[in-house]
């Protein structure tokens, strides 16, 4: 049990959350009843239909809002505790969707150490922090310019060295590929699973891009404020039929596999990738 | 025309007036304006225009950058230009019509225009030579000085830093906005002043309804990152005073005494003393 409690990195136990709703008395439901645990090192993939709750999911781990029954700790702390917050907010950081609208500073390097400056590090160790984190993002080369002149996937990368130089030990981010090009997406992808794998930081990834997370260790399907599916990709990935009831798609060459089965050819039904589908195409 | 807008921008070059300490520069701006409402002639203000010539060439920003920002406030320099010129009353020298151009007037009048350029160059090259984040500090510094102000200096100056950073990002998005209106038929460039101002409204409301979206998100995006207000604040950049910042001081001195001195000169130039 307490090895088991050492490697929980976040634990949702039974957490109901509902907007207060302001014309009338009645209120929106957005989590009805959620649990899950993250481990320590892991990347969860989050994905769900709009208004499923995973948003709002996201922001009760990193204490912007507090569940309305139920229990969120993060590594061992409850965020309704109030004197937790502060604590909470650096161990879960939080990466937005619109880069445009989580960049304080004027200067990219002035941005990267506004989070070490509300934790009141000492100015030597936030220089040193910026560096590092800078180098991790490889956006050294910017830490003079200017935000707005920056790409898309630059911006976001940007945002999440602001979190690095936190020292987290968990990202949560929230569909932060939503608004960049193809190319923006693929920077930023690449930067979170190096993150993952290099750094060993816990990655919870919320998105609405299948492909991102065929590499995940685990996914979860939130559906109505509900979770209605949990698993490896490959498990999730090959109920086709029932993913699509909820509204959500599969990576590309999966949804072909699942076409190809359907027109009779004999075709694994978890292919994932293209080189998989190559491999199984050419069997 | 909304890219013409140079005020509050940061032009990095690297050069000595960008290393100064921002209060330096500060505290020259602020004597350096005070110090134009005080001038009385021609010999003044030519002082200004070397020292603002000397200023700009040290900050190695391109001349033209600078003068692209008094391009903005043209119809403001106009309009006090005219004013002045047909409203002062004394020694007609000219008139057009029911109106008459007065010695007195023409003499106001470009006082008004040199001192409007002065101020808008000489303040704008503080906000290029400055990053805004120093800026800001400076700022927040100065303010600890003035009673009342100091309780929110932290919090003033984070507004204004904001502000700041959102500029270009809001430009952009007017532009994107009055093109999509534009799209749909909206005329921004015909009709008289009331009709034109009428047609700003499709574009104020949608950039009002994002800008507070923008905010919100910028205040959660913030509370993510800890901020919790000045208390315990740590900066990464100290601000340090050094030697360059003492002899500008000195040579800030020197100018804005100079530039008093002037005020005395009883040799005409151009105008009757």
């Amino acid at each position: 049990m307490t090895m088991e409690s050492n490697n929980r990195m976040i634990d949702v136990r039974d957490v109901h959350f509902a907007y207060p709703h302001n014309n009338e008395n009645e209120s929106v439901v957005a989590l009805d009843g959620v649990s899950l645990h993250i481990k320590k090192g892991e990347f969860v993939g989050i994905i769900g239909h709009n208004g499923s709750g995973k948003s709002t999911l996201s922001k009760l781990l990193n204490a912007i809002i507090f569940p309305t029954q139920g229990d969120v700790i993060v590594s061992g702390l409850n965020t309704k505790n109030h004197e937790n917050l502060w604590t909470i907010r650096q161990t879960a950081g939080m990466v937005f969707q619109n880069p445009d609208n989580q960049l304080v500073a004027t200067i990219v390097e002035e941005d990267v150490a506004f989070g070490p400056e509300n934790l009141g590090v000492p100015p030597q160790e936030i220089r040193e922090r910026v560096d590092r984190a800078l180098a991790v993002v490889e956006m050294q080369a910017y830490a003079h310019q200017k935000p707005h002149q920056l790409s898309g996937g630059q911006k976001q990368r940007i945002a999440i060295a602001g979190i690095l130089a936190m020292e987290p030990e968990c990202i949560i981010f929230d569909e932060p590929t939503a608004m960049l090009d193809p190319s923006g997406r693929r920077e930023v992808m690449e930067t979170i699973k190096r993150l993952n794998r290099d750094k060993d930081m816990t990655v919870i990834h919320i998105t609405h891009f299948m492909e991102e997370i065929i590499a995940a260790d685990r996914i979860i399907v939130l559906d109505k404020g509900k979770v209605v599916m949990e698993g490896e990709p490959r498990t999730i990935f090959r109920q086709v039929k029932r993913l699509k009831e909820i509204g959500l798609d599969v990576p590309q060459m999966t949804e072909l596999a699942y076409e190809l089965r359907s027109e009779g050819l004999k075709i694994a039904d978890d292919v994932l990738s293209i080189e998989e589908m190559v491999d199984a195409l050419c069997q | 025309m909304l890219k013409d807008v140079t005020i509050g921008q940061y032009y990095p070059t690297g050069s000595v007036i960008h290393k100064l300490d921002p209060r330096t520069k500060i505290l020259f701006t602020t004597a350096f304006v005070v110090m134009l409402f005080f001038l009385n002639n021609l010999w003044g203000y030519l002082a200004t225009f070397v020292i603002l010539a000397t200023i700009t060439l040290l900050s190695k920003i391109p001349v033209g950058y600078i003068i692209r920002g008094i391009k903005g406030l043209v119809l403001i320099i106009m309009l006090t230009v005219v004013l002045n010129l047909f409203m002062t009353p004394g020694t007609v020298v000219a008139t057009l019509g029911p109106l008459t151009v007065t010695l007195e007037g023409l003499k106001v009048a470009t006082y008004m225009a040199l001192r409007l350029i002065f101020l808008v160059v000489g303040t704008s090259i503080m906000t290029l030579t400055t990053s805004p984040i120093d800026l800001t500090d400076g700022m927040e510094w100065c303010m600890r000085f003035i009673p009342f102000v100091r309780r929110y200096a932290h919090e003033l100056a984070m507004m204004m830093s904001i502000a700041l950073r959102f500029i270009p990002t809001l430009m952009e998005e007017t532009e994107r906005i009055m093109k999509a209106q534009k799209a749909r038929g909206a005329n921004f460039e015909t009709g008289n002043i009331i009709s034109r101002a009428k047609n700003l409204i499709p574009i104020l409301i949608p950039l009002f309804i994002s800008a507070f979206r923008r905010a919100d998100e910028l205040a959660t995006a913030m509370e993510a990152r800890c901020y919790r207000g000045g208390e315990n604040r740590t900066r990464m950049k100290q601000l340090a005073f050094e030697f360059r910042d003492g002899t500008s001081l000195v040579l800030m001195v020197v100018m804005i005494v100079g530039l008093y001195l002037t005020t005395m000169i009883q040799i005409p130039l151009l105008f009757p003393v």
